[in-house]
Formats: C-alpha cells, sequence, structure tokens
C-alpha cells in the first residue's frame, strides 16, 4: 500500500483543530486507527493526551461518539458499553479504547487483564509514548530502562513492562505492535482487528515530541528508528501463539536511536551496551517464537 | 436456601417464601435489565448467585458480566446505562466502598443504575455484621439511597427504584441490612411480569450513546458547565422527592402495598417518635408496642427514603413531639450518627422543635433488642440531649 492511498481517507474521522501539540504523533496515529475503524464505531478514552484532543465540551474533534471513563477503567468500561450494544442488536459496532499507556500499563492494567480474560469483543488500543506526558512527562511502566523523566530524573532503573507478551499469555484472538513510522503496517493491523472479533490489542510507539526531548519535525524518524534498531520490534500474535515478525527487521544499533532523544543523553557507554545486551537477547527471543 | 432451590420456589404472580437477597434479585429480573455486571461479596452473593440462574436458565433475557471487581462492575454499569439501556447491580461493603470514586462518576454522568447494597461493616477489622456506615459514607455521591426493612419491602423497591430513577436520571441504591434482611426467609409476594411491564415502561433516555447521534460523555467542561451540571443535579435530586413518592403511591394502587418515603406508626399524640432506618424498624415498632401498652404515648418515624433527605416531610411528621430519639446503626468517627445530624440540621429553627436525641445503637451488628430501645426511650425521655455521641447497647 502507498501512503498516498490513505492520507486523504474518506473516513476522517478526527477533525482539524484539535488540541494535540504541533507534530503529536499521538494525533496522526489516531487519525489513523479512525479512519480505518469508521463511522460505526464508539471510542472509550481515558483521561490521556486523547482526552485533551477530543476536545473539550461541548466540541469533539471525533466524529464518533466518545466516552471518557475514568483513568483505571478503560477496558471495564469498553466491556459495559460492548454488552449494552450487544443487548441492543448492535453487534456490528466496534468499540474502541484509545488509552495511553499509563491507563494501560499502569493504572488501567487490572481491568485489561480481566476483560482479556473474559474476551470482551473490543479493540484495546494503547498509544504508548512511554511515560506519564500529559503530565509532564513522568515514568510509567512502560518507561524503557534508563529514561529520564520528570520522576526517574537519573534515569529509569528497570526496564519496561513487556505488554503485548502479557496479553499474548491470555491468549487472546491478536496482539500487535505498530507505530505511525510505518502507516501502511499500522493501517493493515487496524484493518486485520477489525475483521476480528473478542479481545484484540494493538500497541502503538508514540514517540512524544516534549517528553522525550525530539524536535517536532523528526517524530517519525525517531518512531522508524525505534524499529530499525529493534527497541520496538514489528510484530503480531494471534491467540498467544502464531507470532508474525514485520519488516523492517533489527539493523541498526540502539545508539542510533538513543542520541536522537534528550532523555538518554546522560547515557555512558556502559549503559548503552546494557542496553544493546537487552535489545539482542529480546530480538533473538522474538525470532525464535516467529519460527516456531 | 440456595440459588436452584430459590428459583424452583416459584414464579412470578406467587407468594413464596425469599430471603431479601432472594427478593432483590426478583425485583432485578422482575424489572427486565439488559446489562447486569456483579461481583461476588458477602452478604450479597446471593443475589449475583440466583440472578446468574435466573440467566442460565434462560428466564433473564441480560448480559451478565463478571469483571474482577467492583471498581470494574460500576466502570462498566455507567457506559452500559448511557447507551440507553436498563442495568441492575448489587454489592456490599468493601465493594461499596471500592465504587466510591465511580458512585460520583454515575450520577455526574446522570446514569439511572440501580444497585442493591447489603449493609455490612468496614473493615478494618474484618467483620460482616449489619452496619449501615457503608452506604452513609457514599451519602454526598448523588445517589438516591433507599432503606428496606422487610424482604418484600426489599423486592418492590428495586422496581420502584428504577422508575424513579430513570424519571430523574440519577443512579439509585436499595440498602438492606446484612443478614436482619438479606438472609431472613419471609413470605414475599412475587408480582406477576405484566404487572411490572405495566408499571416499568421501556427505558427510552432523551440522549444516548449512539454511532447515529455522535453525542459523547465526559469531555472537560468549564467551570460555569460544571456549576451548571451541579445545579441540575441538585433539581434533579429535588424532583427525586416527589417522584419516589408518586412511584410509592402507583405501586400501592396496583399492588396494594405501598411504604411511604417516611411512615409514621403510632405516632398520633406521641411525645417521643423513635427515628430509625432499615431493619431496625422492625424492632422499634415492637418497642413501641410495648410503651404504648405501658401508657407511654411513643411512636416510630421509619425513614425510607435518604437521599434526597425528604426535610418537609420530616419537619411536618415531628412538629409539636417533645422528644425525638435516633437510632443510628452507624458511625461517623469526630460526629456521631449521621442520621442524627441530618435530622438536626433538618429540624433547625422549628418553632417549639423537638429535643433531638441521637444514640448509637447497633453499632457493629451488636443486637439490639426490642426491650433495650424501651430503655433507650426511658433514658431520652428523663435527660436532656447530650452534646457527644450516646453509645447504648
Amino acid at each position: 500500500m502507498k501512503l498516498r492511498e490513505f492520507a486523504f481517507s474518506e473516513n476522517e474521522m478526527l477533525c482539524s483543530g484539535h488540541a494535540a501539540c504541533p507534530g503529536c504523533i499521538d494525533a496522526l496515529s489516531a487519525r489513523h486507527v479512525l479512519a480505518a475503524l469508521g463511522p460505526d464505531t464508539m471510542a472509550v478514552v481515558p483521561p490521556s493526551c486523547m482526552a485533551i484532543i477530543a476536545g473539550a465540551q461541548p466540541l469533539s474533534s471525533m466524529r464518533i461518539p466518545v466516552y471518557q471513563p475514568t483513568l483505571e477503567s478503560s477496558a471495564a468500561a469498553a466491556s459495559g458499553l460492548r454488552r449494552a450494544l450487544d443487548a441492543s442488536g448492535r453487534r456490528g459496532t466496534q468499540v474502541v479504547v484509545l488509552a495511553g499507556d499509563g491507563g494501560t500499563y499502569d493504572i488501567g492494567f487490572q481491568c485489561l487483564s480481566s476483560a482479556a480474560e473474559r474476551n470482551e469483543d473490543m479493540l484495546y488500543v494503547c498509544f504508548d509514548n512511554e511515560g506519564y506526558m500529559n503530565t509532564g512527562a513522568q515514568k510509567s511502566s512502560s518507561t524503557p530502562h534508563y529514561a529520564r523523566t520528570g520522576s526517574t530524573p537519573a534515569g529509569k532503573r528497570t526496564r519496561k513492562k513487556n505488554l503485548i507478551e502479557i496479553m499474548a499469555a491470555h491468549e487472546i484472538p491478536y496482539a500487535a505492535t505498530a507505530t505511525a513510522g510505518y502507516l501502511p503496517d499500522l493501517v493493515r493491523k487496524v484493518e486485520k482487528a477489525k475483521s476480528m472479533r473478542g479481545m484484540r490489542l494493538l500497541t502503538l510507539l508514540v514517540p512524544c515530541l516534549d517528553g522525550w526531548g525530539v524536535p517536532e519535525d523528526q517524530g517519525i524518524h525517531v518512531a522508524r528508528l525505534a524499529v530499525q534498531s529493534g527497541v520496538f520490534p514489528l510484530y503480531e500474535v494471534e491467540d498467544g501463539a502464531r507470532y508474525t515478525l514485520n519488516d523492517p527487521p533489527k539493523s541498526l544499533p540502539v545508539g542510533d536511536y538513543l542520541r536522537t532523544q534528550r532523555r538518554y543523553q546522560h547515557l555512558d557507554d556502559a549503559q548503552i551496551q546494557d542496553l544493546q545486551r537487552e535489545i539482542d537477547a529480546g530480538w533473538a527471543r522474538l525470532q525464535q517464537r516467529a519460527r516456531a | 436456601m440456595n440459588a436452584p432451590e430459590a428459583r424452583a420456589m416459584g414464579a412470578a404472580g406467587d407468594r413464596v417464601l425469599l430471603s431479601g437477597n432472594h427478593a432483590v434479585a426478583w425485583g432485578a429480573r422482575l424489572s427486565r435489565p439488559k446489562v447486569i455486571p456483579v461481583y461476588p461479596i458477602t452478604p450479597q452473593t446471593p443475589i449475583l448467585e440466583l440472578l446468574t440462574d435466573f440467566h442460565a436458565a434462560g428466564e433473564l433475557e441480560a448480559e451478565m458480566l463478571t469483571p474482577e471487581s467492583e471498581h470494574s462492575v460500576m466502570a462498566a454499569c455507567i457506559p452500559a446505562s448511557l447507551a440507553g439501556v436498563r442495568v441492575f447491580t448489587a454489592t456490599a461493603s468493601q465493594g461499596l466502598m471500592l465504587m466510591h470514586e465511580l458512585l460520583h462518576y454515575a450520577s455526574g454522568a446522570r446514569a439511572p443504575i440501580v444497585m442493591a447494597n447489603v449493609n455490612r461493616t468496614v473493615a478494618s477489622p474484618w467483620a460482616f455484621w449489619p452496619d449501615q456506615t457503608d452506604s452513609i459514607a457514599q451519602r454526598d455521591t448523588g445517589w438516591i439511597q433507599f432503606y428496606c426493612e422487610s424482604a418484600q419491602e426489599s423486592l418492590d423497591t428495586v422496581i420502584q427504584a428504577f422508575r424513579v430513577a430513570e424519571s430523574v436520571l440519577l443512579p439509585a441504591m436499595i440498602n438492606i441490612d446484612a443478614f436482619y434482611v438479606s438472609h431472613s426467609l419471609e413470605p414475599v409476594q412475587v408480582p406477576a411480569q405484566d404487572l411490572v411491564d405495566r408499571y416499568l415502561p421501556r427505558y427510552a433516555p432523551e440522549h444516548v450513546l449512539d454511532t447515529g447521534r455522535g453525542e459523547s460523555w465526559g469531555n472537560v467542561v468549564s467551570q460555569d458547565m460544571y456549576y451548571r451540571h451541579r445545579q441540575a443535579i441538585g433539581a434533579a435530586m429535588g424532583r427525586a422527592v416527589d417522584a419516589a413518592e408518586k412511584a410509592d403511591r402507583e405501586w400501592q394502587a396496583l399492588t396494594g402495598r405501598g411504604y411511604g418515603l417516611i411512615e409514621r406508626y403510632r405516632c398520633e399524640d406521641a411525645d417521643l417518635v423513635l427515628v430509625t432506618m432499615g431493619s431496625m424498624c422492625g424492632t422499634a415498632r415492637e418497642a413501641v408496642d410495648e410503651l404504648r401498652e405501658a401508657g407511654q404515648a411513643a411512636g416510630l418515624l421509619k425513614l425510607r427514603l435518604f437521599r434526597p433527605l425528604p426535610q418537609a416531610l420530616l419537619r411536618e411528621a415531628l412538629a409539636g413531639v417533645r422528644d425525638v430519639l435516633v437510632l443510628d446503626r452507624n458511625y461517623s468517627p469526630g460526629v456521631g450518627g449521621a442520621l442524627h445530624q441530618e435530622l438536626c440540621a433538618s429540624l433547625y429553627g422549628m418553632p417549639a422543635a423537638p429535643r433531638i436525641h441521637g444514640y448509637l445503637a447497633g453499632v457493629g451488628g451488636v443486637n439490639v433488642s426490642p426491650q433495650k430501645i424501651v430503655e433507650f426511650a426511658a433514658r431520652a425521655r428523663s435527660g436532656e440531649p447530650a452534646g457527644e455521641p450516646v453509645w447504648v447497647r
């Protein structure tokens, strides 16, 4: 698929004039997720950058109904909405969660696990900018090892939680990573998820320009480096068992990725080597699972 | 009696032996909810089990949802209700505490969810006894609150609560005391389905989450919008008094059973009136009978609707009474009994206002016998109201 084929989709569900920062990859990602889902969709948007992008009453940047639940309850709220639609004979309407990583990896994780266990029929999209960026960049359990945030000023001492593997362990129909750095892959995965029933989860890597310390015209470039360095591999897991690695494969050293961001500028060589070892081990494990 | 036995006991339209919990489940079933998220907790679990049993037998056409916590139960209830379907759930004690944040969210969303709460002590330490502190602690959450004395009243009030909640667009909580009501078996008239269908119209709200409309809920608002929204909730609470009165009157016309928002039991010419809520009312009735037999002019005011507090009715009912004795089966440390405080506030400034005595009776589930209440009445008559909480047992 060529970029221009969907750059101006007829399903323009996210309106211009929304409140995202200039160059925001969150908004760009949401635009394409929503365009792929189309108008027969309801969104659940917890407090997050996406809630700000959705806009203040009485306005909304989205052309679909939006329910904003509490931060920790997106998957539970989406379950209730799903069941009400089912009870009303509206099984064809998609329920999509547009949540941040704080609302997913951290405070919303309990109800997400429960919704996955029940295999509730929803598409859960985590816009993963690796921290609480809407409150000024503090660490979440998605913040990577050594990254500096407002609450980890000396760099985070522990590794990023592996959400996709945890969700895959729930044996949900579909769990996948994607990023706006590779839009055709992202749109394909949304469309694939849309065609399935049950719990489907996408984690989208969203470089946060302000929180990561990235120039406002470099978000896509950084997202691509994340994939090319193996920091954020693109892959899919179906029914918790069938792994598929998507292009492009890991081809660059992690240093190429780290040096584009302010949050990593304090790292010494030993720390960079630590990260390289972690990434290499993760990549090898993924390749093994994809071969299996 | 377990759930399958309770289900086998009878069908709608029969007079059967039911616990308060099973009466609540019947009230819910007859109200035809479409989504029921629910989580087990003692002593509420028999409500859950009978509902899931009805559902498994094909007698309850609803989406049953069993999430990992009461928090997620209420989180699921709210958007389900906003999508335009009737929603029921039930909880108790710690479960209600865990829901606290979302109770505010539900009333803010104007979602007319109906929930039964079985009043149980709040930890720590752990305990499983009747105590109303759990629901009293939710009095500022914007929920309508009923307190029921019997299994029959519990069943009837679930159905009435849907009428009231949906007419004013506020959620409603039906409170029943642990064990005294939740587990006591009583003969209960289960109304026929067509009778309930006539009483409770199909839920069809003006605003719904619908892809055909594009309406949303929850987006951030300005100070002015928030202010007006709180005022609107206040206005709805105000209308809820009349709505609850009408719902009860019309139920009485259909079934012969009405309860009022307050009930005055042998209050004619009474110089001492007991005021309480829930299962304590049954005990107080017996105490009043004993006092009357002993020649004392005593009565009982049962408060059935706690939120909104029917202040005008309370002032009218207690005008000219010399002593009012409030029995609180709840405790707010640092102040005392909540109902006592609310009654003091409600009657303040009345000409010849009663002396209002507040006793903490039955806190933690300790037994309060009719004889004890007779003693409390004598004590209240003979002394001035105390400035401090009075612990009695």
